[in-house]
């Protein structure tokens, strides 16, 4: 175990190397596939489905960067990650894109050295609690016993919330979202706390999902977002972009079922135009064809219909738009111009 | 007359590195050495200037900063306050608990299950025989994790001790829980307690224990006075006198004296709110790796075991039994003493194995170094490379340490030969 832990941390080193010097969407092109890091399996978020098909909201991102430089959706090398080993997958150069409900915060960005391409998902993190505990508020969960995913932020909001709120806890730490889940399950912690998506995600695939409920205090700000490594700006450039793609698209209204039609010759919207490529040269700029955008969009829908798809309303996930609405009906989603 | 000629002076040539059979294997192993250095050299440079690529310089800085993460299971004070080297130590400690209660459950089984498997019994040989194939042969971790999984599923949550008709009890007089988050067992209390004594204001260690410690070292020692007087009148006279009642008298008496004096009682678990309060908490992550461990680990010392009685000569056991010793006498008399001396450098392996193996703790989430240091210390502070030296170093001491130690017993029990 340290061994290998050792040989990892070596191969990251030397790894490294190798990728500092070449343009990542290179390496990509030429392999022809796109490497990215998903959870080991989150319901609605990434994970593989009855055909052991890869599908959800972060897939979605993959798929959509994937079909934006290669032009195939399908051309993705979904590599599962924990809460641990992502940071070390992304750096070595073994994943080129993490898209694994990662909070941005200042510490990764800046001493981690890797850059967030934006914020697909805006989620704060939760407590949920079986119902016959009888807990209706977090501030009740003094002495409580929580299960906690290490490796994440979560683990440092839960120390800092209950250290400000003078309440004790036991912390079980636990490696995957699966563990979890048996330990809260049968009763091993009382709490299972991580981002509130995440709580709405697992919830859905229990058994009994009415005998849960997920508590109302919100304890934390966590912007979930994509992310690539620090040097490479082009690469970077390509993802955030492609990520302002779909949040464009949502707002001029392009969906996976129109995009075709609007991109068949321009239309009165010089923004859509640009965004399609049938006006302007945004693909040659950053380096792809000029249907990056198009492919991007057909990939799996603009943000609202690959959200309504996988961890929407109607989904058993059920999650609101909330802040993840566009900023015109009151959320924070919001693309810098396509000009 | 003679005349002493100096044989002619031998040029050296460059030649004779290769031809000539004294400076050739030389020549070799210098090669050899320069090109390991060189490979280690190159390998050192790599890193470190990808390193410094990735805008990385290796520092040890972050130990001083605040961990801000909990860790459950605590021997020293602890909180999310204190510093990443304070919950690398604390991760240190649990990693030496594991290791230490293991190699002693391990020993104490394998020596047991290693004597029974050479048993005339054919059923009690038979069963070890499966108890030791079963567990060396399957990976540890799947032990591990059995052990929890079954820890976790088997026993009730402490919800299931509410209410007026608990579905679960507490056990041995409604003093031990058995919960599956853990076993809680009473804690022993001081009400006259002589509070905690500070070393450099990091670590606070119980003066009560320090107390008990010294007067049962003091008690053995007059204990096994008394047996050397013994010894000696024994010489002298023949006969042996009585000891045990005042050997006895000598550790317990004391003892209970002071544990009246510092006002000894027992804490008792209760449920209080999510889970039982008071007691100590022994809890699953720990048992599960515990036992797994150890049986894990026994499974191999019985087999050394076995193989240190079978090196003693058959002659040894036929000598025993003319005497007249009875076979268990035998056993620990004769055969075992000197089935010592091929079990303890193959037995020295074992520990440091199953300190090893204890790095798998984060399996059941036993925060032991692996979890603290190279776990939630090198996610949140993204050190992969100082956090996994530091404690490759870490093992590499402790593993040292124990091969020191029982290189020292080894010393003790080894043949004296003149």
């Amino acid at each position: 175990m340290n061994k290998s832990v050792f040989l990892g941390a070596l191969t990251v080193a030397g790894l490294a190397a190798g990728v500092a010097g070449a343009a990542t969407v290179d390496d990509v092109k030429a392999r022809g596939k796109l490497n990215c890091g998903v959870t080991t399996g989150l319901v609605g978020f990434a994970a593989p489905d009855a055909n052991g098909e890869w599908t959800g909201f972060d897939v979605g991102v993959c798929r959509a960067v994937a079909a934006a430089v290669l032009g195939d959706p399908t051309a993705v090398e979904f590599v599962p990650t924990t809460g641990k080993t992502r940071f070390t997958a992304l750096a070595s150069g073994e994943i080129d894109l993490l898209a694994r409900n990662t909070t941005w915060t200042f510490s990764r960005d800046v001493d981690l050295k890797f850059t967030f391409v934006g914020v697909n998902y805006y989620d704060g993190q939760g407590f949920m609690i079986p119902k016959e505990l009888g807990v209706s508020s977090a501030k009740e969960l003094d002495g409580a016993t929580v299960c906690i995913q290490t490796g994440t932020t979560t683990e440092l909001n839960l120390a800092d919330y209950f250290r400000v709120n003078n309440m004790s806890y036991e912390p079980v730490p636990i490696e995957t979202n699966a563990e979890a889940q048996q330990q809260f399950l049968a009763g091993a912690c009382d709490v299972y706390t991580t981002d509130a998506s995440g709580l709405a995600a697992t919830r859905a695939t229990f058994e009994n999902p009415g005998d849960y409920v997920v508590l109302p205090e919100i304890v934390s700000k966590e912007p979930l977002g994509p992310l690539v490594r620090h040097g490479d700006d082009e690469w970077g450039d390509i993802a955030r972009w492609t990520l302002n793609a779909l949040i464009a698209a949502e707002e001029y209204g392009v969906t996976s079922a129109n995009a075709d039609e609007l991109a068949a010759s321009p239309t009165d919207n010089p923004e859509i135009n640009r965004l399609l490529g049938t006006e302007g040269e945004l693909g040659a700029m950053l380096g792809l064809e000029a249907d990056w955008a198009l492919n991007a969009i057909k990939a799996g829908g603009n943000y609202g219909e690959l959200f309504e798809k996988t961890i929407g309303e109607n989904t058993p996930i059920g999650l609101a738009r909330g802040l993840n609405a566009q900023y015109k009906d009151g959320g924070l989603l919001y693309s810098p111009p396509f000009r | 007359m003679t005349t002493l000629t100096d044989p002619p002076a031998e040029s050296f040539k460059l030649s004779m590195l290769v031809y000539d059979t004294r400076y050739r294997s030389y020549t070799f192993q210098i090669l050899a050495l320069i090109g390991v250095l060189l490979l280690f050299g190159w390998l050192t440079l790599n890193t470190l200037r990808n390193l410094a690529d990735l805008g990385k310089v290796i520092s040890f800085d972050f130990l001083g900063a605040p961990a801000g993460y909990d860790i459950n299971q605590r021997l020293i004070e602890y909180d999310n306050q204190d510093t990443h080297l304070r919950a690398a130590f604390v991760g240190l400690l649990n990693t030496l608990l594991v290791a230490f209660l293991g190699c002693i459950t391990a020993t104490v089984v394998g020596v047991v299950v290693g004597v029974l498997r050479l048993s005339g019994n054919w059923l009690v040989a038979r069963l070890m025989t499966v108890y030791v194939e079963m567990f060396r042969n399957v990976p540890v971790l799947m032990w591990i994790i059995l052990a929890m999984a079954i820890m976790i599923e088997s026993l009730p949550a402490p919800s299931a001790f509410r209410g007026d008709d608990p579905e679960a009890t507490m056990k041995l007089f409604d003093s031990v829980a058995f919960t599956n988050r853990g076993v809680y067992v009473p804690e022993p209390l001081f009400s006259r307690g002589l509070g905690d004594l500070s070393i450099g204001g990091a670590f606070d260690i119980s003066l009560d224990l320090i107390a008990i410690v010294l007067l049962l070292i003091g008690s053995i020692w007059v204990s096994r006075r008394i047996g050397r007087n013994a010894d000696a009148v024994q010489e002298s006279t023949g006969l042996r006198p009585r000891t045990w009642p005042k050997q006895l008298a000598v550790i317990v008496l004391p003892t209970v004296i002071l544990l009246v004096v510092l006002g000894f009682h027992l804490g008792y678990p209760e449920l209080k709110g999510f889970n039982f309060q008071g007691g100590t908490h022994m809890r699953n992550s720990l048992i599960a790796l515990w036992l797994a461990l150890s049986l894990y680990t026994a499974a191999f010392i019985a087999e050394i075991v076995r193989a240190g009685i079978l090196a003693i000569s058959k002659g040894q056991t036929e000598a025993a039994s003319a005497l007249g010793l009875r076979s268990n006498r035998i056993m620990s008399l004769v055969i075992l003493p000197q089935a010592l001396r091929v079990i303890i450098p193959p037995l020295i392996s074992q520990y440091l194995n199953l300190t090893k193996n204890s790095s798998l703790a984060i399996a059941v989430g036993y925060m032991d170094i692996t979890g603290t240091l190279m776990g939630i210390t090198l996610n949140q502070t993204g050190r992969e490379l100082e956090t996994v030296l530091l404690g490759m170093l870490i093992y590499l001491l402790i593993s040292l340490a124990i091969s020191a130690v029982m290189n020292v017993y080894n010393n003790s029990v080894k043949l004296v030969e003149r």
